[in-house]
């Protein structure tokens, strides 16, 4: 096979495997046979095309392929006669491309989003599901992604498509009153696939680092099949602004590096204007939203040529808009910070005092971690250490406790 | 579809009387609207687990207990069998039950061959 047949099947199989398996779902219903179906296909295309070419719209080639094979096995297994009657009166001859209107292969996809992210199923079992049939990833992959067994992601994946199936979760976009509920419970799915990826270390399996290219993928779809949803588009342009300095997170001993110490001419330049274009967009719609405004954040950041250049009180701002959609003591704590910064560290501490004494973070190390800096700032340099002790105490991870045992030096060392 | 709801609450958790005044009525309209719907196909009310009795067999002996068989704060209070479109369906009926905005409904769809 040539090398470009070779690539333009792994690119169909990533643009198109999602919207084959949905397409067959839609049709008969079986989960289990839409995935076999659309693997068929894909083992099709692999022998085929070198020899024929690759056809001018490989997903109408791959679902008409799928689909035929998926006709022969319910024929095969005739027992079946009411499921093969539904199967044939929906299998309408001829390509479903071929007016070019593909919205009823679009809308299947849609609604397998929905399906897999319903809330009647575990947390864990909307991200497998999700990465499974519209990502296409194989179980093993998932399994090595999350760090558990492949026989555990297997048996996780089997009982959550029974349950859709048993329970009878429905396989539809959901009606107008659930929307917006059930449209966050998707994007929270997307954002925590992305942060899986986005957490992972640099020497993490690739698998796992591609949660990221995964997350951003399906976001993308989303915003092209729901294109009125500006928090759509809001959560895919944040994914980009993360996505562009995530290499730069961590420094060559896996420690994590400040914004403000990393080289921002090692940033995605592409990805963070593609992420200015998507959140332009978004906010043109006028309706703000909380991963809207998380974009905005993280665009102040990414804009800022040098770390001096940050507009911190456009992000003390942001942050209060944030605290109004999201009430939440770490959104507030973030936004003392910014409060910080732009307008110097006594504002910021009063805000901390305030936050502390709420006693709402307590037992969350960033708070007297954020403390201490700003004590240190302020040159009140004992009780900085006192609060980076106090942060160490309750840090969780050992690079976190590397970066406070250095800043704990700091505010001890000899000036 | 048919769905079993498993009414559950905390029998050790009184009502305030206003609440306890209103149930009645409350359970009553949500009886009311899903007979009109063609949703409710059976249901009732269950005396507390203090008048329940266990039953099992074991090498052929009838093995009888008095209380119910698993000790869990949430007990079921009632049930309803109920007949829908779809999980989306049964979740609405149940979350307007007014039992659920204090103890839990289980909804549990029957097993179908």
């Amino acid at each position: 096979m040539s090398p470009d047949v070779g690539e333009a099947v792994a690119e169909a199989f990533r643009q198109e495997w999602g919207r084959v398996v949905a397409a067959l779902i839609g049709m008969t219903g079986d989960w289990d046979l839409a995935e076999e179906c659309a693997q068929d296909a894909f083992a099709q295309a692999m022998k085929t095309w070198p020899r024929d070419g690759v056809p001018r719209r490989p997903g109408a080639w791959l679902t008409t392929v799928a689909r035929n094979r998926a006709l022969d096995r319910l024929r095969r297994g005739a027992t079946e006669t009411a499921r093969l009657r539904e199967a044939a009166t929906l299998s309408v001859p001829g390509d479903p491309y071929a007016d070019g209107d593909d919205s009823g292969i679009t809308d299947d996809r849609l609604r397998l989003i929905f399906t897999c992210c319903h809330p009647a199923l575990s947390l864990e079992a909307r991200v497998a599901l999700t990465l499974r049939t519209l990502a296409g990833l194989t179980t093993a992959e998932i399994a090595r992604a999350f760090m558990v067994g492949e026989e555990t992601m297997a048996k996780r994946l089997v009982r959550a498509k029974h349950k859709i199936r048993d329970a009878k979760i429905p396989y539809r976009v959901p009606p107008a009153h659930l929307l917006p509920d059930r449209t966050a419970g998707v994007l929270g799915v997307l954002y925590l696939l992305f942060n899986e990826g986005y957490s992972a270390s640099a020497g993490a399996d690739l698998v796992r680092q591609g949660l990221c290219a995964e997350a951003i993928r399906l976001a993308r779809a989303l915003s092209q099949l729901m294109p009125d949803e500006p928090e759509v588009l809001g959560l895919l342009a944040l994914m980009f602004f993360h996505d562009a300095r995530r290499a730069m997170r961590v420094d060559g001993a896996g420690d994590l590096v400040r914004l403000e110490d990393q080289d921002r001419s090692r940033w995605d330049r592409a990805e963070i204007e593609e992420g200015t274009r998507v959140l332009d967009a978004a906010l043109r719609r006028g309706r703000p939203g909380a991963y809207q405004v998380q974009a905005a954040i993280a665009a102040c950041h990414a804009t800022a040529a040098e770390a001096a250049d940050t507009d911190w009180a456009e992000i003390a701002a942001l942050y209060g808009e944030l605290a109004r959609l999201v009430p939440s003591p770490v959104v507030q704590l973030n936004r003392a910070v910014a409060v910080a910064m732009a307008d110097g560290p006594a504002a910021g501490l009063a805000l901390v005092s305030e936050l502390g004494e709420s006693g709402a973070l307590s037992g969350y190390h960033l708070l007297p971690a954020t403390r201490a800096d700003l004590l240190l700032r302020l040159g009140r340099r004992a009780e900085a250490a006192a609060s980076f002790a106090e942060a160490l105490e309750l840090a969780a991870t050992d690079a976190e406790r590397r970066f406070l045992t250095r800043r704990l030096a700091e505010a001890t060392a000899p000036k | 579809m048919k769905y079993m709801m498993l009414v559950c609450a905390d029998e050790s958790v009184e009502l305030s009387p206003e609440d306890s005044a209103q149930m009645g009525p409350l359970t009553g309209a949500w009886v009311e609207e899903m007979d009109r719907r063609g949703i409710r196909l059976d249901g009732n009310e269950l005396r507390p687990v203090s008048d329940a009795t266990t039953v099992a067999v074991r090498d052929g002996e009838v093995l009888i207990a008095d209380g119910p068989f698993a000790e869990t704060k949430e007990q079921i209070a009632g049930y309803d069998i109920i007949d829908c479109a779809d999980l989306d369906e049964a979740i609405e009926v149940a979350a307007k039950h007014p039992v659920a905005r204090f103890g839990k409904i289980e909804v549990r769809p029957f097993w179908v061959e």
